[in-house]
């Protein structure tokens, strides 16, 4: 059996929601009270699971509830979980942030913990004296620094603007350089939180690589929260699945990711979705409907995608038209739509109005997709925006495709087909 | 972190919920030394980068401040400074109230500050209050070395005599360093839920500079609010200060005793109370 390095025992995390006003005073009055006469935090038996959704009775929330795990050293663990799940809150508690409410987490080695890229990088200070500095705060010494130095700046490659100051850095410079010190540190334990969805692809690719030499090359234990299954899958052996501050799943990593995309994901399928009546907009969608003729909610490549709306325009705004945006479980865009080419927009329709949207056929491949709109002038900006409104659906590969019959799903995000033309 | 040993194995640190009190762990202070001194370098370094007139703004202030105050408390409103120069006699007071009182309120809001920091990585949190206190330090140096300068000039006039209780000075320097990082220590562990606190601590300090002989002779006070006087730690030192560099007023160690046991007391005490702040704080800010 391989040595356990971070052994959670019943890790639980409780927080206060809504203002901090006058309840804090006597609520931390009431604390101190139950705790001069050695008696349990009275706050500690009230709560409830942290479901983002619907709107609690109590003003405290469980962000996570007895969790408990064994990491074993070598293991690079995935933490998967949606939007509240409870990921950051425990990233948190294991790179000592923040302290848990209830349990203890032991650990062996020294942990590093990359929350972010660039923690405490000064704009007016150069490339080198951030090195220094953002080494110092992660841990290291400075003579330890001194002898990477090279190294770091080999692998950032801004050796020539090393002694400028970070301000003058391109974005992608700057997340280059921060990253290359964090990937330098001599820690036992990595974690890592989705700081790759920064940088260029090429430098992702970079960080993965890193990150992948760092875990299975020398042996270290690394933690990672990623809503890219793409990147959990490639980098990591095990997964923890998260829902409501609770583990729900804990195995090896394609099971995980399984098991967060059939349980978690499929359960809230979504085909239509109502917005609440805001007079202040001047216009607005009301509705959004998927079109669907069967009961699973579950359409095939050879389905036809309707979305039908339901707009009110309340006075026009200049240039304002109605927004698709289509993203695949990984959270990334695959296809985006505007109504400017509708007859609404072009005749300026005041009052209600009803729209279909019917997506080229065959566009997309079997997966799971999320839809979000909005409303959008080039002009005036953004009018309506609300993108925890989504419609999700799932499309499974059509059984009367060429590809089926041999189990095969069509590869890629994008299923137009194209012309295959033989010319000779 | 706490070094700590399980029934069955060894484990590097435990991170758990519960902590005794004093639960100070000076030793990772310690490793964590280096980052203190970038902090400080970077403290210095930035503050005046990109103004024109640069490092010059350590003395334009104290200077600006000391002639408004010989103005107006000195010709204004006459009060007395015990025969000694008016400028020489603000500028003593100003330049040790500026380090306490800057110290004082960075360190009460240190963690306000410090959030975005503080959030997303751990280290040791004594080491930014620290880092404040010796910041400041270094400005509070070159704005001393001013006030050597004019202490220098006052004497070759003959207007002042200074005395070999100068030698002290290091002495004082740290007395004033402690209390303002202690009662600061205090305050930041409070301000970080208690919001209206930073409101308060910001006039709060200026009228404490009034109860303060900074502007006045700690001799001038009416007898009945001599327990008053009695009562602020910081009396002595500013009473040591026109002592040793100015040649006025009365002074002697014993004035020094108090001073140290309530820096000692509120710098322990401060730590205590950010120590157990720090495990939470990012839970309320």
């Amino acid at each position: 059996m391989s040595k356990v390095v971070i052994k959670a025992e019943h890790i639980s995390k409780q927080y206060r929601l809504g203002l901090v006003g006058t309840g804090t005073v006597r609520d931390d009055m009431k604390r101190w009270w139950y705790n001069l006469r050695g008696k349990e935090d009275p706050f500690l038996k009230i709560g409830e699971a942290n479901d983002r959704s619907s709107k609690g009775e109590s003003d405290y929330v469980w962000s996570l509830r007895d969790i408990n795990f064994e990491i074993n050293q070598g293991d690079s663990v995935g933490i998967i979980g949606r939007n509240g799940a409870g990921k950051s809150t425990l990233l948190k508690i294991l790179s000592q942030v923040t302290q848990p409410t209830t349990g203890k987490i032991y650990t062996k080695g020294r942990i590093a913990s990359l929350l972010e890229v660039g923690t405490g990088f000064h704009p007016e200070m150069t490339g080198r004296e951030n090195i220094y500095l953002n080494g110092a705060i992660l841990g290291m010494r400075k003579h330890e620094i001194t002898r990477k130095f090279d190294e770091i700046v080999a692998f950032s490659g801004v050796e020539r603007y090393i002694d400028t100051p970070v301000k003058r850095y391109s974005s992608g410079m700057y997340v280059r350089l921060a990253f290359a010190v964090a990937a330098h540190l001599e820690s036992e334990i990595l974690i890592v939180d989705e700081v790759l969805a920064v940088g260029d692809a090429e430098f992702q690719k970079k960080c993965l690589g890193k990150m992948n030499d760092v875990s299975k090359g020398e042996g270290r234990t690394v933690l990672f929260v990623s809503h890219s299954m793409a990147s959990v899958k490639k980098l990591c052996n095990k997964g923890i699945v998260l829902h409501h501050g609770e583990t729900v799943f804990n195995g090896n990593v394609e099971s995980a990711i399984n098991y967060y995309e059939n349980n978690l994901i499929a359960t809230d399928r979504n085909l239509s979705i109502e917005y609440s009546d805001s007079p202040s907009l001047p216009m607005q969608i009301k509705s959004v409907n998927l079109l669907n003729s069967k009961l699973n909610k579950l359409f095939t490549t050879e389905d036809e995608l309707v979305f039908e709306f339901e707009f009110l325009t309340r006075e026009n705004v200049e240039g304002a038209y109605i927004t698709i945006d289509l993203k695949d479980s990984n959270d990334e865009l695959v296809y985006w739509s505007g109504d400017y080419t509708s007859d609404r927009f072009k005749n300026k329709v005041i009052g209600h109005s009803k729209l279909l949207c019917k997506l080229p056929k065959g566009l997309l491949t079997s997966g799971i997709y999320n839809v979000s709109f909005a409303v959008y002038s080039p002009v005036k900006g953004v009018v309506q925006n609300e993108f925890s409104k989504i419609i999700s659906f799932e499309i499974e590969e059509s059984q009367h495709s060429y590809l089926s019959q041999f189990n095969i799903n069509y590869p890629g995000r994008i299923g137009i087909p194209s012309q295959w033309i033989h010319i000779e | 972190m706490s070094q700590k040993n399980t029934t069955v194995e060894h484990w590097d640190s435990v991170i758990e919920s519960k902590h005794s009190l004093f639960d100070i762990n000076l030793k990772e202070l310690w490793h964590y030394r280096d980052l203190l001194v970038l902090f400080v370098r970077r403290d210095f370094v930035t503050v005046y980068k990109q103004t024109i007139l640069g490092p010059l703004w350590f003395f334009i202030q104290p200077l600006l401040t000391t002639i408004t105050f010989t103005i107006i408390f000195g010709n204004v409103a006459q009060l007395s400074t015990e025969g000694a120069p008016k400028i020489i006699f603000y500028m003593a007071g100003i330049t040790l109230w500026n380090y306490f009182s800057t110290c004082l309120t960075t360190v009460s809001g240190v963690f306000n500050a410090n959030a975005s920091i503080f959030g997303k990585v751990y280290f040791p949190r004594l080491i930014m209050p620290l880092t404040i206190v010796i910041s400041n330090l270094m400005k509070f140096a070159v704005q001393f070395l001013l006030f050597v300068g004019f202490v220098g000039y006052f004497t070759f006039q003959n207007e002042i005599q200074p005395n070999s209780w100068i030698l002290l000075t290091p002495f004082i320097i740290i007395l004033m360093a402690l209390i303002s990082m202690g009662i600061g220590l205090i305050l930041s562990s409070m301000t970080t839920k208690y919001k209206d606190l930073n409101q308060l601590i910001g006039f709060g300090v200026q009228l404490f500079m009034y109860a303060t002989p900074v502007i006045y002779p700690s001799s001038s006070v009416p007898q009945d609010y001599q327990w008053l006087v009695e009562l602020n730690p910081l009396v002595g030192l500013f009473d040591y200060m026109r002592y040793a560099y100015l040649g006025i007023g009365d002074f002697d160690f014993s004035n020094l005793v108090y001073p140290s046991l309530f820096s000692i007391v509120i710098l322990a005490l401060g730590i205590l109370v950010f120590n157990k702040t720090q495990k939470t704080f990012m839970d309320t800010v």
